[in-house]
């Protein structure tokens, strides 16, 4: 049966109700590219999400029409998810700063004691 | 309810059956403390999939829901509610992009999303099975469905996972244009000839069954529903969520001088509660199984446009293609 719709878009497509649907392939989807953009000049870029593409040109098309609707971006960057390398969440201590690296840290450098102490024995 | 975290009670074993509980005590702790979250992070097996279940209906709601209000693109009144209605309807498939990246973070890919919509085997939004018979219809779609899938999403928006929270809030950031436009059809219509305000009338009339249940049923207390709000899956009740609608909005119907088709309804000033007529969930269960005015349409439709341009897609696939899951 061809379906009439209140959309004249769906009636003219002639769409049979009953046909029978081929289930999608695997890689009919494409693969996946990591968008980053850039909001204004002179900021950083930062990941927004990801797009389905076949190619980076293509990514880039659908990243555009994606992530940049409502302006807000000068600038983007497709990347392919599979060339990024990540670290693992379970890892995250080895961005724990030791209380064995405070001599990288400003507020361990404390000079005015010393200061003070220097000119009271000058005084004395 | 755009998609909705659910247990059902009869389940007889226990959801936690198997896991690690030192790692799903360290897991509760993280969410506890108000932290997201990740793809790569440790998780309960029920935790994936319920929010699987309730990211892809609502990718699937978004995509299925262009298509009742874009049964009026063609014929909108003017130009600039043409152009208005397109970039709405643009907008909503893009939300479907974002959700449908957002749960295959969690391991299910877009290809069986696809299927399983297709074939039935997922559900989406129930009021997207019901038809837009007048212009007046997309109105009150765009102001009055919008306005509760709003509420929806911000209130996930705050949940523990943190590829739905942020495809939430880039989503929300453009609703407010939805139900600028959807508002501005609707008063257009209600201060309008005597004509217009009948049109909109008959179809606030139609549609405020549907948005009732849009919320989904009374969720009955359970213990799996307790887990569920632990883990900052589900935020609110879906009573909870409907009682806020009823509160912004029915006072924004009826100061319209639009009559709201349930002589129960009115606020309970002991309580601030509202009363309502329930209802027919009997209907809602029918219509979300396949038995409503427009499933069948729905589906035939996403699935010619899957079937029609399945050879462009083959052509332009490349060769050694490998699929990684996607990281945020
Ligand atoms: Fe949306
Ligand atoms: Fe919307």
């Amino acid at each position: 049966m061809i379906i009439q719709s209140l959309d004249p878009r769906v009636t003219r497509a002639r769409i049979d109700q009953e046909k029978e649907f081929q289930p999608l392939d695997q890689l009919d989807q494409f693969e996946t590219y990591e968008v980053f953009h850039q909001k204004k000049r002179g900021q950083q870029h930062s990941h927004v999400g990801i797009v389905h593409a076949p190619n980076a040109e293509l990514a880039m098309v659908f990243a555009k029409e994606q992530y940049s609707r409502r302006g807000q971006c000068v600038n983007l960057w497709v990347v392919r998810t599979r060339d990024v390398f990540i670290t693992e969440y379970e890892d995250a201590d080895i961005f724990e700063t030791t209380p064995a690296k405070l001599h990288r840290e400003a507020e361990s450098y404390k000079v005015m004691d010393r200061i003070q102490a220097y000119k009271e024995r000058q005084e004395a | 309810m755009y998609g909705n975290a659910y247990i059902d009670p009869n389940q007889q074993h226990s959801i936690l059956e198997g896991e690690d509980m030192e790692k799903l005590a360290a897991f509760e702790a993280r969410i506890a403390q108000g932290d997201k979250i990740e793809p790569h992070d440790w998780m309960p097996k029920e935790y994936r999939k319920q929010l699987i279940r309730m990211i892809e209906q609502h990718a699937h709601s978004e995509i299925i829901g262009s298509l009742p209000e874009g049964t009026w693109i063609t014929r909108a009144p003017g130009f600039r509610r043409k152009l208005a209605l397109m970039a709405k309807v643009q907008d909503e498939v893009g939300h479907a992009q974002l959700l449908y990246a957002a749960a295959e973070t969690l391991g299910k890919r877009r290809e069986s999303m696809i299927n399983d919509l297709i074939s039935g085997k997922s559900k989406y939004s129930n009021v997207f099975n019901y038809p837009a018979p007048t212009w007046a219809d997309s109105a009150v779609i765009a102001w009055l469905i919008d306005a509760g899938a709003i509420i929806n999403q911000v209130t996930n928006s705050k949940g523990s996972y943190g590829p739905y929270c942020r495809a939430l809030d880039r989503i929300c950031a453009e609703e407010s244009f939805h139900l600028k436009y959807g508002h501005d059809n609707v008063v257009f219509l209600a201060t309008g000839t005597k004509v217009q305000r009948q049109m909109v009338q008959e179809a606030l009339t139609r549609w405020w069954p549907p948005i009732m249940h849009f919320f989904g049923p009374p969720d009955k207390s359970s213990v799996h529903g307790e887990i569920l709000m632990r883990w900052k899956v589900k935020m609110a009740s879906n009573d909870d969520m409907r009682q806020q609608f009823m509160n912004m909005y029915v006072p924004k119907i009826w100061d319209l001088g639009l009559q709201i088709p349930d002589p129960n309804l009115r606020k309970n000033e002991q309580t601030g509660k509202w009363e309502y007529t329930e209802p027919d969930w009997n209907e809602f269960k029918r219509v979300i199984n396949g038995d409503g005015p427009c499933n069948a349409e729905r589906l035939a439709v996403r699935r010619t446009a899957e079937e029609r341009h399945r050879w462009v897609r083959r052509a332009i696939l490349g060769q050694g293609v490998e699929y990684v899951t996607p990281l945020a």
